[in-house]
């Protein structure tokens, strides 16, 4: 028998990446206890939602099924019932309640700064592509790990890569490791958005707007420009490359070298 | 290759929300504040000046040299 390693490998090659499905419904896995968090408050909503949709469409099936002129012809004429009015305000504040504590419990620590975060990534939008600066390791104004991130147009891409998804300078990230990001826009509105990571930041001009990521595992994630900024709002994506220490490390020394010479 | 080590401008509890346009024009004003008053840069003032160079976009930053430079620069310095 071969290492699990090996038959990973072999696999990778032809399987898709495992976030996603054709005719997908649902959310992509999660890679952030953000999005995790988001999942499941979903699936609390969601049996909510069940319940309620069920009753009401029994409501209105019954309704529709009983309103006939030779099986009932005579109509109910009622106009008050206190009773039945109380209950139909309080049940569903109650249950606005049970949807509330876990939509403010994600809410809240989401906001919550626990641990300074060890690395900012700034990610400015432009019409119509994103940049990234790395800027921790500066020792100047000037030097600054810097590139644009363009998508990789239809005609140029190899087999295997995604359709307006891909792009030519990634944003890589060490995993495991609580990151800032700094948004931004250098001229109209632009949103930085990745699903799998549970983020959305929206770019806007002279403002910089923080969120903070931690990204549970190693892996490749997708996002795409998510606020209207003209022509190419739809080709500007973003792909997020979550490394271990090691290998950002030597990412970033690569790209000092590369940026100094 | 020289290990890089991860460390950045910490959270700053003046500026607990998502608006951090405040917090990186601080730190500018900050460091520059020391700089006119001790004189020189000192190690001790290039911890700020990394915070300000974590936050702000490079662009950001070379504006606001210029305007130092041409004695237009709005900040409190």
């Amino acid at each position: 028998m071969y290492p699990a390693g090996y038959y990973f490998a072999v696999a990778h090659w032809f399987l898709p990446p495992f976030n996603t499905e054709p005719w997908q419904l649902g959310f992509q896995d999660a890679a952030t206890p953000i999005m995790q968090g988001i999942i499941d408050l979903h699936h609390d909503i969601f049996f909510f939602l069940i319940l309620i949709l069920v009753f009401v469409l029994w409501m209105l099936v019954r309704a529709l099924w009983h309103f006939n002129e030779n099986t009932n012809p005579i109509p109910q004429r009622i106009v008050h019932g206190t009773t039945i009015e109380i209950i139909w305000t309080i049940f569903p504040s109650i249950i606005l309640m049970f949807i509330a504590i876990p939509s403010f419990a994600l809410l809240y620590s989401m906001d919550e700064v626990v641990v300074d975060p060890a690395v900012t990534i700034k990610a400015i939008g432009h019409q119509w592509y994103w940049t990234y600066e790395y800027s921790d390791y500066n020792s100047s104004d000037e030097q600054s790990l810097t590139f644009d991130s363009y998508m990789i147009p239809e005609d140029d891409l190899e087999l295997g890569q995604l359709r307006l998804l891909e792009v030519d300078n990634r944003v890589v990230v060490p995993a495991k490791t609580h990151l800032r990001m700094i948004i931004t826009s250098a001229d109209v509105l632009h949103s930085w958005a990745v699903p799998s990571l549970g983020v959305k930041c929206d770019a806007v001009p002279g403002r910089l707007n923080q969120t903070s990521i931690l990204i549970q595992r190693e892996g490749v994630y997708y996002g795409q420009c998510s606020e209207i900024c003209g022509t190419n709002h739809a080709f500007m994506p973003i792909v997020v490359e979550a490394v271990n220490l090691k290998a950002y490390g030597n990412w970033v020394s690569n790209q000092l070298c590369q940026q100094s010479n | 290759m020289a290990d890089v080590e991860l460390k950045t401008a910490p959270a700053d509890f003046r500026f607990p929300t998502t608006n951090q346009t405040r917090h990186c024009f601080t730190r500018y004003v900050e460091f520059h504040k020391r700089v006119n008053a001790k004189g020189e840069e000192s190690d001790d003032c290039m911890k700020f000046a990394k915070y300000y160079r974590s936050l702000c976009p490079g662009e950001w930053v070379e504006k606001w040299n210029e305007q130092r430079e041409n004695g237009t620069f709005p900040g409190p310095l």
